[in-house]
């Protein structure tokens, strides 16, 4: 005789009963897990921590333009400056330079002149580019000429915006202390001067983090 | 409002003109700061990089883009302020 589902329930006992509970809780579980995961990550702005490690005029932007572009996209940002990043939280920007030399990546074009004169590649070789004088400063002034050029943003500009969009500025004590700066050399909007111990909490809890 | 054509009606407008990545994204940001919710921002910029940037700006800020289109080489952007 067959049993109805009420009595097939009620015959139910021990490990198929307890099958039939975990199962459900399951079954549940995943269902809110998803929901409140869902909540978690809507309720928190996505971060970005970026390690500044560069001083020269080229790898000045990356940093930059990544923290603006996220605080723009209402990300918060935080970059830690250290070694030779702690340039770029000097006040004077204008000494950052750029040297072509032992770089064989970078195009080393005239921003000037008919278009023809422009489109030449000057392959000076590194020998000969370390006995010109004063051959990284008419680099720079070259590189200078062609961002302008083509629309993008000095440097000082890109930092300025990054500070209005509240991008956290973070510099390395350690290094301040190893190569002997002044905090007063800096721009005052540095929100802190701390070591790996601090920056690395941050970069943990953070959505992207990216060593530059 | 009108969000497929070029004649769309909007409250403001930002020439990005002759900038590179970002900052027509970040001009646009700050733009739609002084837009009150539900206005209009028209952007007009030069740079190829900036359809792709836009949309997913866009889509990242929960601003509606309304419109992308082209004129006389220039890029037309309107996006509602959410």
């Amino acid at each position: 005789m067959a049993l109805s589902t009420e009595e097939k329930q009620s015959v139910m006992s021990g490990d198929a009963l307890d099958r039939a509970i975990t199962e459900r809780i399951d079954a549940l579980f995943e269902k809110r897990l998803e929901a409140k995961l869902a909540e978690i990550k809507a309720a928190k702005p996505a971060s970005m921590t970026i390690i500044a490690t560069k001083g020269t005029l080229d790898w000045a932007y990356p940093p930059f333009i990544l923290a603006s572009t996220g605080a723009a996209l209402g990300w918060d940002v935080s970059i830690f400056f250290t070694f030779y990043g702690l340039e770029l939280l000097k006040k004077d920007l204008r000494k950052l330079k750029v040297s072509p030399l032992g770089n064989p990546a970078m195009p080393m074009k005239m921003p000037m002149g008919p278009a023809w004169f422009k489109s030449i590649q000057w392959n000076i070789p590194n020998a000969v580019q370390s006995i010109i004088p004063a051959y990284e400063h008419f680099a720079t002034k070259m590189m200078k000429k062609t961002i302008k050029n083509q629309g993008v943003a000095p440097i000082a500009d890109l930092r300025t915006m990054c500070i209005e969009a509240g991008v956290n500025l973070i510099a390395c004590q350690m290094t301040v202390d190893l190569f002997g700066y002044k905090t007063s050399q800096f721009i005052p909007e540095v929100k802190e001067y701390v070591g790996a111990a601090s920056f690395l909490p941050l970069a943990r809890e953070a959505d992207v983090s990216l060593f530059i | 409002m009108n969000a497929g054509g070029i004649n769309v009606q909007f409250d403001k407008e930002l020439d990005a003109r002759g900038l590179s990545c970002p900052l027509p994204i970040l001009k646009t940001k700050k733009a739609l700061n002084d837009l009150a919710s539900g206005q209009v921002l028209k952007v007009v910029s030069t740079d190829p990089g900036s359809v792709k940037d836009m949309e997913a700006f866009a889509s990242q800020t929960g601003n509606p883009l309304l419109s992308t289109g082209e004129e006389n080489k220039d890029f037309v952007f309107y996006l509602r302020k959410k």
